[in-house]
């Protein structure tokens, strides 16, 4: 899903990026971001493209100010992603009601080390800052889906939700 | 005995049967009846399944698929969706799906509300239910009544400190802002809530976003500001989203714009989303951030104050320093420092989680001792365990011990027993935990976390990780321990920014009150708490009926075993995820170390 064919729309992604967000230095991270969650990761020719609209304005960046960014903020990935991207908090309030079980049971399941993609690229597995949902730990996120109280039990059910 | 191809059990508790479970078991049967499915399928009455609050609630077996909400009106369609055609109806799914506010319940003993006074108990995404709590009655009385120094007196006179956690004069800070010459200035609420297990920011954005914009409008007029931003983690898009919202109705009411209130006073505000990087909580590194740049702290000074945003003269605080303001004009500074000890005033925020009875965001008095707050207001341990430690302070704070309960809670108390204020999260552990094993994870944490400007960070926290690696693995070695203590101080002393100068106190803390916990790990190879992976192994006992739970379970088939006989576990080919001690309904399973 990942191939050249979406070219074009990887500079209709960026020009609506740019055009909600100006391109003014303080914009460059909300265009990256709004990149990353239309296609999944900023890929190679995005940066480029985010390069070439901005400059076309005026105003100048260059490629590798726009890849520091994308290279230093964990929300910002310059990998390709599964189709689902299951985010576990393993932080110490989770991990110490059980978050370790589960992190364990996903990595086995899935057969995933932290941050890697199944070969189907149906998952990818990461761990995510704090949530803030502390109150009801083990906490996951699945996409934009969160699962609170999880037990290892419920795994199977709540990854049988996404195709 | 028949045998029936599908059992569905329906709860019959007080709470379901209130909503209608009675009249839903009597459709089911009629309908059951009229499909001719009478002998295939039991019905059967049953106890509590969920949470039933969502009631009715059945469970279908053999699938486990869990029903909710359901009348007796749905029941036709559910039997012959379900029983004939064999779908799953996914509109009566229970999934489990967070998050019901668990957080922030009623008025807990002890418990006294400034900041969170309006959390749950208005609209956040209206301005009118905020202006009937007397909603921006301090920014009339500031404007209409003070003068910008009158302010800044008034808030350096309550003792409101910084709740970020470093705990700065807020009124002496805003005093020095003012001062520094500029016609541009900026104000920054800092409302990167980055610390695992707090959350206490978060809940107010959600729940009353005006207090903390009010409160940044009154302190952009005491220290003569004109543009103000909100830097907000992109891990709470709610917050992101009221906070947008309450904004645009302040501006709407003429509380942000120019000449607010009629006066000649110019101010408006912004939310600026983060994107994930814990090292943005610091202020220069989230002033980098605000300016479209890696989040990566500079030396200080020139402080923020001096030399912030774009250049210019900024003033920041956090979500909960801001939040107190408006309480502060309207009540008056004495009411505030009545509060609290002698250097630490006021009331502040805890998100309590862990090993503890109602985990949850609290706010309490300064001066109140931690037992105070982990046996009265938060209900104890759980499940009547031990009370083992507590981590005060976020991954940057330390871990306090039975002898620090009565310790009261004040800035510099905390420091010196070896922890911090911090921002808020309290983090308890019962005897379960293993403190190697947790100093470790918060390592883990700090370690990813480092932005990697400065060398003792970046690569002072990655060898004090896999010191303590080494460690839980069962590989310690004679002179590890030293080792690790002296790198930790290295680290702490050359440090730039506060994330590697507190990097290190978890482990300088457990070293301090759980030395033998290491000691135990590197001389004999034991983790007391049972927790580190390989230095421990599974045994299944006597009680073990040989049902074959575990046996199924094993993700590595180590478990072996004829049906109604003692299972064994093989220790070679086991992998001590402990799935087995989870799922064994006879306690039959046990770990040793």
């Amino acid at each position: 899903m990942y191939a050249p064919a979406v070219e074009r729309e990887i500079q209709e992604v960026v020009q609506e990026a740019i055009e909600k967000h100006g391109c003014r230095r303080d914009a460059f991270i909300p265009i990256l971001s709004e990149i990353n969650h239309a296609l999944g990761h900023i890929p190679a020719e995005a940066i480029r493209e985010v390069k070439a609209q901005i400059n076309h304005e005026g105003n100048f960046v260059s490629q590798g100010q726009l890849y520091e960014l994308a290279s230093f903020y964990d929300m910002l990935s310059t990998q390709p992603r599964g189709r689902h991207v299951i985010k576990f908090c393993e932080n110490a309030p989770c991990h110490v009601v059980g978050g370790k079980a589960i992190w364990d049971a996903l990595r086995e399941t899935l057969d995933l080390e932290n941050g890697a993609t199944t070969p189907d690229k149906k998952w990818t597995l990461v761990t995510t800052s704090c949530i803030g949902l502390c109150s009801v730990g083990p906490v996951l996120l699945v996409d934009d889906d969160m699962y609170g109280n999880v037990t290892v039990e419920q795994l199977p059910e709540i990854l049988g939700h996404y195709e | 005995m028949p045998f029936y191809r599908s059992h569905v059990l329906v709860c019959v508790d007080p709470e379901c049967l209130a909503k209608g479970a009675h009249e839903v078991v009597d459709a089911l049967q009629d309908e059951l009846v009229a499909q001719g499915l009478l002998d295939e399928i039991q019905v059967l009455e049953t106890s509590r399944i969920g949470s039933c609050s969502d009631g009715p609630e059945m469970m279908v077996y053999p699938e486990g698929v869990h029903y909710v909400g359901m009348t007796a009106d749905d029941v036709p369609f559910l039997v012959e969706e379900h029983f004939l055609k064999g779908r799953i109806v996914e509109k009566f799914r229970e999934i489990h799906k967070a998050v019901v506010d668990e957080e922030l319940g009623p008025l807990r003993p002890k418990e006294v509300r400034v900041v969170l006074r309006n959390c749950g108990e208005i609209d956040p995404m209206n301005i009118e239910e905020y202006l009937a709590v007397d909603g921006y009655q301090a920014l009339g009385k500031v404007i209409g009544e003070m003068t910008p120094e009158q302010v800044i007196e008034e808030v350096t006179k309550s003792g409101l400190r910084g709740r970020g956690g470093a705990g700065f004069p807020a009124g002496r800070k805003w005093g020095l802002t003012r001062q520094v010459p500029g016609d541009i200035k900026y104000m920054v609420c800092n409302a990167d809530e980055g610390d695992p297990g707090a959350f206490m920011n978060r809940r107010v954005l959600e729940g009353d976003p005006h207090s903390v914009i009010e409160g940044m409008i009154i302190g952009a007029y005491a220290v003569g500001a004109s543009y103000g931003y909100i830097y907000c983690r992109a891990e709470y898009p709610l917050a992101v989203e009221t906070l947008n919202v309450a904004i645009a109705q302040a501006r709407e009411f003429g509380f942000l714009g120019n000449n607010i209130l009629g006066a000649d006073f110019n101010f408006d505000l912004e939310v600026r989303v983060g994107a994930g990087a814990f090292v943005c909580g610091e202020e220069t590194a989230l002033m980098a951030s605000i300016m479209g740049q890696r989040g990566e702290p500079r030396p200080r000074p020139p402080f923020p104050s001096v030399k912030g945003v774009w250049g210019k003269p900024s003033n920041n605080n956090n979500v909960e320093t801001y939040a107190n303001v408006p309480q502060i004009i309207l009540k008056g500074a004495d009411w505030y420092a009545s509060m609290g000890t002698e250097r630490s005033k006021g009331t502040k925020t805890f998100a309590v989680g862990g090993n503890v009875a109602k985990p949850g965001l609290i706010e309490v008095p300064m001066g109140i001792t931690l037992r105070e707050i982990i046996f009265d207001v938060a209900g104890g341990i759980k499940d009547g365990k031990q009370f083992k430690a507590v981590q005060t302070g976020g991954p940057m704070g330390g871990c306090l011990t039975a002898e620090h309960l009565d310790l009261p809670l004040d800035y510099e108390a905390l420091t010196q027993a070896g922890s911090m204020m911090g921002s808020g999260g309290l983090v308890v552990m019962d005897e379960t935990s293993c403190m190697v094993d947790i100093a470790r994870f918060f390592m883990d944490f700090t370690q990813a976390e480092s932005c990697g400007k400065c060398t003792p960070c970046r690569v002072g926290t990655r060898r004090i990780l896999e010191l303590l690696q080494k460690i839980c693995d069962g590989k310690g070695e004679r002179g590890d321990i030293e080792k690790l203590e002296d790198l930790c101080h290295e680290v702490a002393k050359n440090s730039l920014c506060g994330l590697g100068q507190g990097a290190p106190n978890p482990v300088l803390s457990t070293l301090k009150h759980f030395r033998h916990e290491y000691e135990a790990h590197v001389y004999e190879k034991k983790c007391p708490a049972k927790v580190c992976r390989n230095l421990i192994h599974f045994e299944i006992e006597k009680a073990c009926t040989g049902c074959m739970v575990c046996a199924r379970n094993c993700p590595v088939e180590a478990i072996s075993g004829e049906r109604r006989q003692i299972h064994l576990i093989d220790v070679n080919k086991c992998i001590r995820c402990g799935i087995c001690m989870q799922v064994c309904n006879f306690n039959a399973v046990s770990v040793l170390s």
